[in-house]
């Protein structure tokens, strides 16, 4: 096995022993701890009344376009890194190349900033 | 090969998995004494917790023999299944940052060479299992939280990831260990004698990396989500227990995993100027090294938690797109100019 794959094998055994881990503790406390089932404990809370209705309500949530801008910028930013790492080599050319990239996508922020976009109301 | 045993590769990995928990645990629980029993309470005029061993320094372990003892309790109209997995990808995501910080010259885990790109993608994980806890509680709070949770997530990220550019720009690599080599063996302007440890050079970038990470962290000024006063608790009404002292364990141990990152990143990692690079001895010092420089950032992080409000959700929103985005932005752009310039 190559040794590239091979430390992501060391992640995937360290997750393993993390989960491990995890289950022991959760497991530990089932030799001391009390069981004794009444109905209210199992309520959801809602400040100590009843709760009215289900718990997964409807209610807008205003992250949407949030998340467009988001994946705008999170895609940017794959090509800002590979080309950082390298931009001793490409000297001036890599310089502007990147300064329009990143300044065409800051217009695209600011259009959405003037649209109002960002506003919370 | 250790101490004379021939291991096949997996159990050797078993061991040092082992030994990375060791070594998340123990700072996390050095936060939670040092920051939140004692510094927080000197911050309010107030001792802290006393009376379990010396000046209350055994109140951790009297906390966890308190949350072993409670009843498990999963509400009946929770999601069961999700209920109990959001727990684990919390924590466990946390543990998995720590991989790619390296120690000392020799003392990693893993060396990827897109190393700070696998600890910033790993982070984010655990917004995703804040989101599940959120939704699984069938619970109104809980899934506020969680969502404000999530959208809070999307608006800090950026703002990390964009900072981490001028690192990268700087350093020429994103590997973690590479970083902090660029960091012992750089020149400030032709002065070398400090190496360039990137909080002097990329002050801006640390400023807002800090910034973000307190939001990653729902650390207040950032803790909408579980914005006591609004949400119950959040994310975590529903939880009790073991699985609540899960949450609790994961953040503190978030907050040690993004001081590493920070701490390699902007303070130099395990070297120090004056001791050559990468000697031997560093195996062994570097750790300490490391350790301290943590702790200075956790106690930077902390010091603000509980000296500042907490923010509106729209004004967290509207610091995230207007100031921290432009002004990243605008780092990466000065600090191309000036690499490629001199």
């Amino acid at each position: 096995m190559s040794a590239f794959l091979r430390e992501y094998l060391t992640v995937a055994i360290f997750t393993g022993v993390a989960f491990g881990l995890l289950a022991g503790v959760l497991s530990v406390g089932k030799l001391i701890r009390p069981v004794r089932p009444q109905a209210e404990k199992y309520f959801n809370y809602e400040s100590g009344v009843d709760a009215v209705g289900t718990g997964w309500v409807q209610s807008p949530i205003r992250y949407y376009v949030f998340a467009l801008l988001f994946v705008m910028f999170d895609v940017e930013a794959v090509f800002i890194f590979p080309w950082a790492t390298q931009l001793e080599i490409y000297g001036w050319f890599g310089a502007v190349e990147m300064g329009i990239f990143i300044v065409l996508l800051a217009l695209g922020l600011l259009y959405a900033w003037r649209k109002g976009v960002l506003r919370w109301t | 090969m250790i101490l004379g045993l021939h291991l096949a590769y997996w159990q050797t990995s078993v061991i040092r998995s082992l030994g990375v928990l060791v070594a998340v645990l123990l700072p996390a629980g050095t936060f939670v004494y040092i920051f939140l029993f004692k510094m927080v309470s000197f911050m309010q005029s107030r001792l802290g917790p006393m009376e379990a061993g010396p000046y209350g320094s055994m109140q951790l372990l009297a906390e966890v023999g308190k949350f072993i003892q409670k009843e498990d309790i999963v509400p009946d109209n929770a999601d069961r299944r999700l209920f109990k997995l959001a727990p684990y990808l919390v924590v466990a995501t946390v543990l998995l940052v720590y991989l790619v910080v390296p120690f000392g010259p020799k003392m990693r885990f893993v060396n990827f060479d897109g190393g700070i790109f696998y600890a910033l993608a790993v982070s984010s994980i655990s917004a995703l299992g804040v989101l599940i806890a959120g939704w699984a509680s069938a619970n109104k709070y809980s899934l506020m939280g969680g969502l404000r949770a999530a959208g809070q997530l999307i608006a800090y990220e950026l703002p990390m990831v964009l900072a981490v550019v001028g690192v990268v720009i700087q350093a020429g690599t994103m590997n973690l260990s590479g970083i902090v080599a660029a960091q012992a063996n750089g020149k400030m302007f032709g002065f070398g004698g400090l190496g360039n440890p990137y909080f002097i050079t990329q002050f801006v970038g640390m400023v807002i990396f800090l910034i973000a990470v307190q939001a990653e962290l729902t650390q207040t000024p950032f803790d909408m989500p579980i914005a006591e006063s609004e949400l119950v608790t959040g994310y975590i009404t529903e939880y009790s227990g073991m699985r609540f002292l899960l949450f609790f364990i994961a953040e503190f141990a978030a907050v040690g995993s993004f001081a590493a990152v920070a701490a390699t990143l902007f303070m130099g990692g395990w070297a120090v100027p004056g001791i050559k690079f990468d000697s031997g001895v560093m195996n062994v010092l570097g750790p300490i090294v490391l350790m301290a420089k943590m702790t200075l950032i956790a106690g930077v992080i902390f010091f603000v938690r509980f000296t500042y409000p907490r923010f509106r959700e729209d004004q967290l929103q509207k610091f995230a797109w207007t100031i921290l985005i432009p002004v990243a932005l605008a780092n990466i752009l000065v600090t191309t100019v000036l690499k490629v310039a001199f």
